[in-house]
């Protein structure tokens, strides 16, 4: 436990460091703060309009920002230690590679949770003590659900970047499948799904097409953060589906627990299995 | 126990075989140079000996354990070939995380700085460190922690005169402390009095093992004598053509003569008799054993392969 801490301590002071955490920290607050006021400007208004269409268009942006911030910031944990020449020492040492791998993931963990909190946090402090007769209690549950779910998003990617991490054996090619993985999950995967939809016209099973979601995190987390609105917001393209999804929120937040744990144990595998 | 025991270890990276059948110990408290060209497994069997890699057959042995077990790698240091660390981190903070993962006491940190000669460059990044500076930073961070058994990969690369004799007086101090150090290096001549057994490898295959009289008396090569200030140097060097020992003329009025080990003292004794003004023995150098080694491996696998 204490190996899995100084490596995670060393993450989050080398975040610190570099200006990671500040930079997305800030990168949240003024992206949440924009589109909290001017996120109604397409249809003429100008200011805080409503809870649900702030989360919905901060749920927009965390799907596309989310997976690349947690790609950027791992996708050379490993590839860059061995290229660096520090993974031969590290694993001298009396540490497990699983305890590395752990150890990095709860530093950057914690480097996306705190921006997470920080920034999104600021945002929503700025609406509460701003915006008149806005309900505190909906907007901290809202936020809370937000900031909770683009953290566990984030964490999804990271352990999607530990699996290219360890393996590839060069840092551009990692560099290269981040980008191809963001791509995939981001923009192709829903394309593809829509269509699915138009080209079966009808002849695809209509009870399964909702749980393919699933197999997307980003879906997944715009699925949690899309509920529980009673007027339903805008919801375009393929979460629609969503709507006829039979299952309960806990099995939505689980499905995501289980890509990130399942995106450490495929990393796990791979570094094991890693010569130096 | 022995710090290190390998027996008919090997190692295959796919069809090749890097290291065929190593039977190699070393005991506590002892100084074993591993001596090769490039690519002659030197690394490798460090990795074997660190648990980096799994042997394909054999067995190994670390501090009487597994090399993998935690408790053998709190006991062992490790300076790789051309050491590299963060270069963000300072002096300082660099050996202060290694020492926190190794379960080092944080007091050891400026002590081992101090060692190194570091103390001064220790707030600095290590991106601006020279080549020598991040070796020795490499030596203090395997020097964490008191280690039973010390490997060190080409330590002197990089290191200016002075440093690399600090080095070897390290290495003689630790010695007496009975640790246990593996060194690979090219420096052959300045190792030399530092180990007391040598281990040349060649292609994989272990060429000669032993201390250095072992391997002299083991390889027949002949002592060189010179001389200066004999009367009658041509008659001299006739002489010795007659009795067949390869003789020269070199500088001044020095003569060489050599001859093979068993006849060393009759030719000395029949030399002092005709009163030099001067006289030197030179022994086979471990430079001589390693050429004569590494001779000995060509001849022997081009006869295999004819």
């Amino acid at each position: 436990m204490n190996a899995i801490w100084n490596i995670a301590r060393k993450e989050l002071s080398d975040g610190l460091r570099n200006r990671w955490l500040l930079a997305i920290s800030l990168l949240f607050a003024v992206l949440a703060v924009g589109i909290a006021w001017l996120g109604a400007a397409a249809s003429g208004q100008v200011g805080f309009t409503s809870i649900p269409a702030t989360i919905a268009s901060l749920a927009s942006l965390a799907t596309f920002l989310m997976p690349l911030i947690a790609l950027l910031l791992a996708y050379d944990a490993i590839v860059g230690e061995d290229e660096g020449g520090t993974l031969l020492l590290l694993l001298t040492y009396p540490l497990g590679r699983g305890q590395i791998l752990l150890g990095k993931f709860l530093g950057h963990g914690m480097i996306l949770g705190l921006a997470t909190l920080i920034g999104f946090g600021c945002a929503a402090l700025a609406i509460g003590v701003l915006v008149d007769n806005v309900e505190l209690g909906m907007l901290a549950w809202a936020f809370g659900r937000f900031m909770l779910s683009s953290t566990l998003l984030g964490w999804v990617f990271l352990a999607f970047a530990y699996v290219l991490s360890s393996a590839v054996s060069e840092k551009s090619s990692a560099a290269g499948l981040a980008l191809g993985v963001w791509f995939l999950f981001v923009l192709v995967f829903d394309l593809a799904l829509l269509a699915v939809l138009v080209l079966s016209q009808g002849k695809f099973n209509p009870e399964l097409l909702p749980w393919l979601l699933l197999l997307n995190p980003t879906d997944v987390f715009r699925l949690i953060n899309l509920s529980g609105f009673e007027a339903a917001t805008n919801t375009v393209g393929v979460m629609a589906l969503g709507a006829d999804l039979p299952v309960s929120r806990a099995l939505l937040w689980l499905c995501l627990l289980l890509w990130a744990g399942l995106g450490l144990a495929v990393a796990y595998l791979l570094f094991r299995r890693r010569e130096i | 126990m022995n710090a290190v025991e390998l027996h008919g270890v090997q190692q295959r990276y796919g069809k090749m075989t890097v290291i065929h059948d190593l039977n190699l110990t070393v005991g506590e408290g002892e100084v074993l140079g591993l001596f090769g060209h490039n690519g002659a497994g030197k690394t490798t069997t460090l990795k074997l000996i660190l648990g980096l890699l799994q042997p394909s057959a054999g067995q190994l042995q670390v501090l009487g354990q597994d090399p993998h077990k935690h408790q053998v790698r709190r006991q062992l240091g490790y300076l790789p070939e051309n050491v590299t660390f963060y270069p963000q981190l300072s002096g300082r903070e660099t050996l202060s995380y290694f020492a926190r993962l190794k379960g080092a006491g944080a007091s050891q940190v400026d002590e081992l700085l101090e060692k190194v000669g570091l103390a001064d460059a220790a707030q600095r990044r290590v991106k601006t460190y020279s080549k020598g500076m991040r070796q020795r930073l490499g030596l203090a961070q395997a020097l964490l922690g008191a280690p039973r058994l010390l490997l060190l990969d080409e330590p002197t690369v990089g290191l200016d005169p002075i440093a690399t004799q600090e080095l070897y007086l390290l290495i003689d101090r630790l010695r007496q402390q009975g640790t246990s150090i593996i060194l690979c290096s090219h420096e052959l001549s300045g190792v030399e009095r530092h180990i007391d057994r040598a281990a040349i490898l060649a292609d994989g295959h272990l060429q000669a093992l032993g201390d250095l009289t072992s391997l002299r008396s083991a390889a027949d090569l002949p002592v060189r004598i010179r001389l200066a200030g004999l009367a009658a140097p041509q008659a001299w060097l006739q002489r010795w053509a007659d009795a067949g020992l390869p003789a020269r003329q070199l500088n001044g009025d020095w003569l060489e003569v050599s001859t093979p080990p068993a006849g060393k003292l009759a030719l000395l004794d029949e030399l002092l008799k005709a009163q030099p003004r001067d006289l030197e023995v030179r022994q086979p150098s471990l430079e001589d054993l390693y050429g004569f080694y590494m001779a000995k491996a060509r001849t022997d696998s081009a006869g295999v392969n004819a």
